[in-house]
């Protein structure tokens, strides 16, 4: 679970890191991502697995429409305008959901992959498997594009400095808007990973929400490659706090572990601030 | 004398303060050319409207003859215009490899990355040698060279310089002025900004001096060094 969290919470740093706004929408995105998965299954016949690219695609546009339609206009406004429009979006996301779906809890059965396999001593559900895998393969696929390939490095140089960046023949506008295309396609595809075996309801993405935004602070704001250090950190602890305490107290270790983290180090374990 | 930048009458605001008044500075094509004021004196500010950074509440803005002044900074770069800003500013977490290269970003610097790349390294040769380092872990001086380099990537026209020798030791600044003439003589034309009246005008041969956002004097450095107007705002005398 620590590779979905971190692929979520490299979604939120990446916005973050790119132009000191955070996405209070993160969780209601993955939600989104994860009903686009339920109707693909329910409508389509098509396994959460298959309609990935397609979950990733919707979201990208998504957050692509979000910030050209909402975040461009308050960009330079008061810090609170730009708390307000995504927390604003959050609770617009929300009803919609609750208005449109029901708040019945959804589940997609008979998945494509089902079943338990032995790892060592503990067991693992094989869809659970195969999400961590896939997340982990999205996350490098992110790290990759974004420091080896020209638009990555551009991405990364707007976070770095916006004015420098625009001196050197980058349009900053055109990266914000891409920055929010692929945080938001990041969410999509782990979205729709655990519509393999998770209830999918319009609350559904607050608890991620927050374990995304546990996830960015522990790794260390706006470094996306120390979220993976995070979240793997965070699933861990999770795990073992599942297993050694009762289930019902482990996300009270995770939080327990952030609120060690901040104190000791409230720049993060990585962070750069 | 063909100018290749002209700027006037530009009112420029930061905020609700109004910083330039009917600022004005044109460069011909070959020249160095220097910005002189006192702190405050709205120099940065200049540049910055003439890169493009800063939108002008009225004037002009016109290179090589054309209307910039709603043109955005990233595309004054294709046009020819590089700008180096203030304090150097390089992107501290990428390498000295990759900002350099980011300075050919541009679609028309792309296809001559790898010679002037080459180019680069023969000016510059830490930029080799510290190739695969983080840009903030670099000196001063380093910094500089780097920051001149990556600006000079898009094989640019116009070269504007923000304060290049700040908090530099002296070796090093000749060795930058050196770098400086010998850009211009392979044909790049520049502005520079600089508080050191005596150093600024021994490397340009014309400057325009700035005082709270207006443009008061401008001339040959020979005339400017001379000039009691000049030792009166610089000296307090
Ligand atoms: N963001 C801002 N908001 C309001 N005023 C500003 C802002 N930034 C700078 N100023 C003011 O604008 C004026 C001009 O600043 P500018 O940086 O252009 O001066 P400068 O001549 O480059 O000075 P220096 O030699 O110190 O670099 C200064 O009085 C400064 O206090
Ligand atoms: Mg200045």
């Amino acid at each position: 679970m620590g590779f979905v969290y971190a692929l979520i919470a490299a979604g939120l740093s990446l916005i973050f890191g790119l132009m000191e706004i955070v996405n209070f929408a993160h969780g209601e995105f993955l939600m989104v991502a994860m009903y686009v998965a339920f109707f693909a299954w329910a409508l389509l016949k098509l396994d959460p697995l298959v309609s990935l690219p397609l979950a990733a695609l919707l979201l990208g546009t998504l957050g692509f429409t979000v910030y050209h339609g909402i975040i461009r206009r308050v960009l330079d406004g008061p810090m609170l305008a730009q708390i307000f429009a995504t927390f604003g979006l959050a609770v617009l996301l929300r009803s919609a959901a609750q208005f449109l779906f029901g708040v019945d809890f959804r589940t997609v059965s008979q998945p494509l992959l089902a079943g338990r396999v032995a790892l060592g001593p503990v067991f693992i559900g094989v869809p659970q498997l195969a999400a961590s895998v896939a997340a982990l393969a999205a996350f490098v696929g992110l790290f990759l594009f974004l420091s080896r390939s020209e638009t990555g490095l551009a991405l990364q140089a707007t976070a770095q400095d916006r004015h420098a960046a625009a001196l050197m023949g980058i349009d900053t506008q055109r990266m914000f808007a891409l920055g929010w295309a692929i945080g938001s396609a990041c969410v999509g595809v782990a979205g729709g990973l655990l519509a393999m075996f998770f209830y999918i309801f319009p609350d559904v993405g607050t608890p991620f929400a927050l374990l995304a935004y546990v996830t960015v602070a522990l790794g260390g704001f706006g470094n996306v490659p120390a979220t993976l250090a995070g979240g793997v950190l965070v699933g861990l602890v999770e795990a073992f706090g599942g297993l050694y305490l009762t289930p019902a107290l482990k996300y009270s270790a995770v939080f327990a572990l952030y609120l060690g983290v901040v104190l000791w180090r409230p720049q993060g374990l990585f962070g750069r601030f | 004398m063909t100018r290749l930048l002209e700027a006037r009458g530009l009112d420029v605001l930061l905020g609700d303060y109004q910083v330039l008044w009917e600022a004005r500075c044109a460069v011909a094509a070959g020249e160095i050319v220097a910005l002189l004021g006192p702190n405050g004196a709205g120099k940065s500010t200049l540049m910055n409207s003439l890169s493009g950074l800063l939108r002008p509440r009225a004037g002009d803005v016109l290179f090589d003859g054309h209307a910039i002044t709603g043109l955005p900074a990233h595309r004054r770069v294709s046009q020819g215009i590089s700008h180096v800003l203030e304090r150097r500013r390089l992107f501290p977490y990428l390498t000295v490899r990759q900002n350099v290269w980011l300075g050919a970003y541009a679609r028309e610097a792309r296809a001559d990355r790898e010679t002037q790349y080459q180019k680069m390294i023969e000016l510059f040769p830490i930029i080799s040698a510290r190739a695969n380092q983080l840009a903030h872990t670099l000196s001063g001086g380093e910094q500089q060279m780097v920051a001149l380099a990556r600006g000079l990537m898009s094989r640019p026209r116009l070269l504007m310089i923000d304060e290049p020798f700040l908090g530099l030791a002296p070796l090093i600044v000749e060795q930058l002025v050196e770098v400086i003439r010998r850009v211009n003589q392979d044909g790049v034309t520049i502005l520079f900004i600089e508080q050191n009246v005596e150093r600024a005008l021994s490397i340009a041969s014309r400057g325009y001096i700035l005082e709270s956002g207006r443009t008061i004097l401008d001339g040959p450095s020979s005339e400017l060094l001379h000039s009691a107007e000049v030792r009166r705002i610089f000296l307090g005398g």
